[in-house]
């Protein structure tokens, strides 16, 4: 396989070998990046000068014989809603279009400190909001196995870049599903941590009680080494969880034998294509013949989560998003007066869907509608928790598509927002109840990725890397790579 | 219709968001389609259900109360669109 395609734990053995030098390898996906990155759009800001010197840096370390993790030395792109000091972060906004972060992200940090390689910064949904990249304010990302098609979102570039050999591994955030869907349209790894498993440190905001930083790999080793090298407790994050990081590498283990996993009946329900649920059946069965006990089962008030959650996150984002305001980073355009200056700044600062959900989340919030809408949809919330811990009492994993649909065309659903929420169907209730899940290739309809998400207990990575790995082991869907072709 | 055009108005303003009249009109057709959809949710009981803001089981994180080096004011205001003696400079606003 080429130079590109090679997993990141695959690189570190050659690295470790000193078959090739991170120089090398770096210097080889800067080629791929150039060569492939006008048809994909995956990156925002590219940083090839500084990476070749990290990359550097990481070689000497290698021949003085210092110890390096298995990170050290690989290429990798974040998502551009992660802080990073000297480069410019935008989340893909005219708001943050020019903005130079001041300090580094907890994660990036992390990784820097694990000798990360940083290509650059990836496009996404303006301030992560949209399903499809499309709602970027630069240009959309578009699907390397199908270059009509969206990548997901919000993390799409961050996905694409990955499913394209543009860079090794990479980190997304996700909300509603914004690392899971898209690595479901893309054909790789994608998950999101347990909230409060990795610090937000340094993530924008978008809403507080759901987003969570997670990783996304060509395969679930991958998957484990960076995930293992972002979590933990972060003082500067008073909501990450002071619990020890397991090593989650050990428990790659390819064994399912006995595991309980149910499958939530109503993820397989109207808007689902049927191919797309014949082949997360056919999974699933994959899963019971390795051993696993699989059973049908019941969350009663999945219908309402996306409702309940298109009320949360906007009322959370329409607070985190009134620090836009022209004053102290970012955009500022001016007005006649203070108010004024706002308004214009806000109003050219902010693309269409940041405006729609600004909107929603502070009607929601306002007097007169708050008992209506926001507490309503907080006591929903709590339904939803319940029906995942009853769940939970039976079984160790839940085993659901991650989206319904294959990729679908740019433009597509475009103009009509609750057709495009609805592609989160299957992602949003697990952010409404904190829980880890994953998203793993687990076939192909039409030529397009299809994947499986597993959805586990408040912080049992471990459970899930398990049994995504049982499964991994026994297919090759993982091996796959696009041809950067139109379907 | 659960949301008029001119409360469409009002929550632009407390949301700090001018629209133009093509705005108006397009997000209360769409914000209307969206709330019409929230009302599914009416069909639940949830009179005795405690909401969830928060899924940790946290109250307060307290720190010690002892004073360490933030970020340099230098580095602070270097984002900032206009700067005046070291601060943030707005305009006149009584």
């Amino acid at each position: 396989m080429e130079l590109y395609y090679l997993t990141a734990h695959e690189l570190s053995d050659l690295l470790n070998r000193k078959e090739i030098s991170s120089e090398e390898a770096t210097a080889a996906i800067i080629d791929r990046i150039e060569a492939v990155d006008g048809r994909v759009q995956a990156y925002l800001t590219r940083t090839a000068e500084q990476a070749l010197e990290e990359a550097r840096a990481v070689d000497a370390a290698r021949a003085r014989g210092a110890a390096l993790g298995p990170l050290a030395g690989v290429p990798m792109a974040l998502k551009d809603n992660l802080c990073t000091e000297g480069v410019r972060t935008t989340c893909s906004s005219r708001m943050l279009a020019d903005w130079v972060p001041p300090y580094d992200a907890t994660v990036v940090r992390r990784l820097k400190e694990a000798g990360a390689v940083m290509l650059g910064k990836l496009n996404m949904d303006e301030f992560a909001m949209g399903s499809s990249t499309e709602n970027s304010r630069f240009y959309p990302t578009r699907n390397p196995w199908d270059l009509e098609r969206v990548p997901g979102g919000s993390s799409g570039g961050a996905v694409a870049a990955v499913a394209a050999g543009e860079a090794y591994y990479s980190l997304g955030s996700d909300t509603g599903g914004s690392i899971r869907q898209p690595a479901s349209f893309c054909g790789v790894v994608g998950m999101k941590p347990t909230y409060g498993r990795v610090s937000r440190y340094g993530l924008v905001a978008f809403a507080s009680s759901l987003d969570q930083i997670g990783p996304i790999t060509r395969d679930v080793t991958d998957c484990a080494l960076v995930l293992e090298a972002i979590a933990g407790h972060d003082p500067r994050d008073s909501t990450s969880a002071d619990l020890p990081v397991p090593d989650y590498r050990s428990s790659l283990k390819p064994e399912v034998k006995g595991l309980k996993i149910g499958v939530p009946r109503e993820y397989f329900g109207a808007g689902m294509e049927p191919e797309v649920a014949a082949i997360v059946r056919r999974a699933i069965a994959k899963l019971e013949e390795l051993g696993a006990v699989c059973e049908e089962t019941s969350l009663p008030h999945t219908e309402y989560a996306l409702p309940a959650y298109y009320l949360v996150a906007p009322a959370e984002a329409s607070s985190n998003l009134a620090r836009y305001d022209g004053v102290s980073y970012g955009l500022r355009v001016p007005g006649k007066d203070i108010i004024e200056m706002y308004m214009n700044t806000r109003s050219e600062g902010f693309g269409p869907e940041v405006k729609r959900r600004i909107m929603l989340g502070t009607y929601a919030l306002s007097s007169g509608y708050y008992d209506a809408y926001y507490l309503k949809a907080l006591k929903v919330r709590t339904l939803i928790r319940r029906d995942f811990e009853a769940a939970f009492e039976k079984y160790d994993l839940l085993a659901t598509p991650t989206s319904p649909t294959v990729a679908f065309r740019l433009g597509e659903k475009a103009g009509d927002p609750l057709a495009m929420y609805l592609s989160d169907l299957c992602t949003i209730p697990v952010n409404m109840a904190g829980l880890p899940a994953l998203s793993l290739p687990c076939g192909f309809s039409q030529g397009l990725p299809v994947g499986l998400q597993l959805i586990g207990r408040p912080f049992a990575e471990a459970t899930l890397l398990q049994a995504a790995y049982a499964f991994e082991q026994s297919t090759e869907y993982h091996r796959r790579r696009p041809e950067l072709g139109v379907a | 219709m659960p949301i008029s055009t001119a409360e469409v108005e009002h929550v632009a303003l407390l949301a700090r968001l001018k629209l133009s009249p093509e705005e108006k009109a397009a997000y209360t057709e769409q914000l209307n389609a969206i709330l019409e959809y929230m009302d599914k949710l009416n069909a639940l009981d949830t009179r005795d259900v405690e909401p969830t803001a928060h899924v940790l089981p946290l109250r307060n994180v307290f720190r010690d109360d002892v004073s360490r080096p933030g970020l340099p004011r230098e580095k602070a205001l270097q984002g900032a669109p206009e700067v005046s003696e070291g601060q943030f400079k707005v305009p006149r606003v009584v």
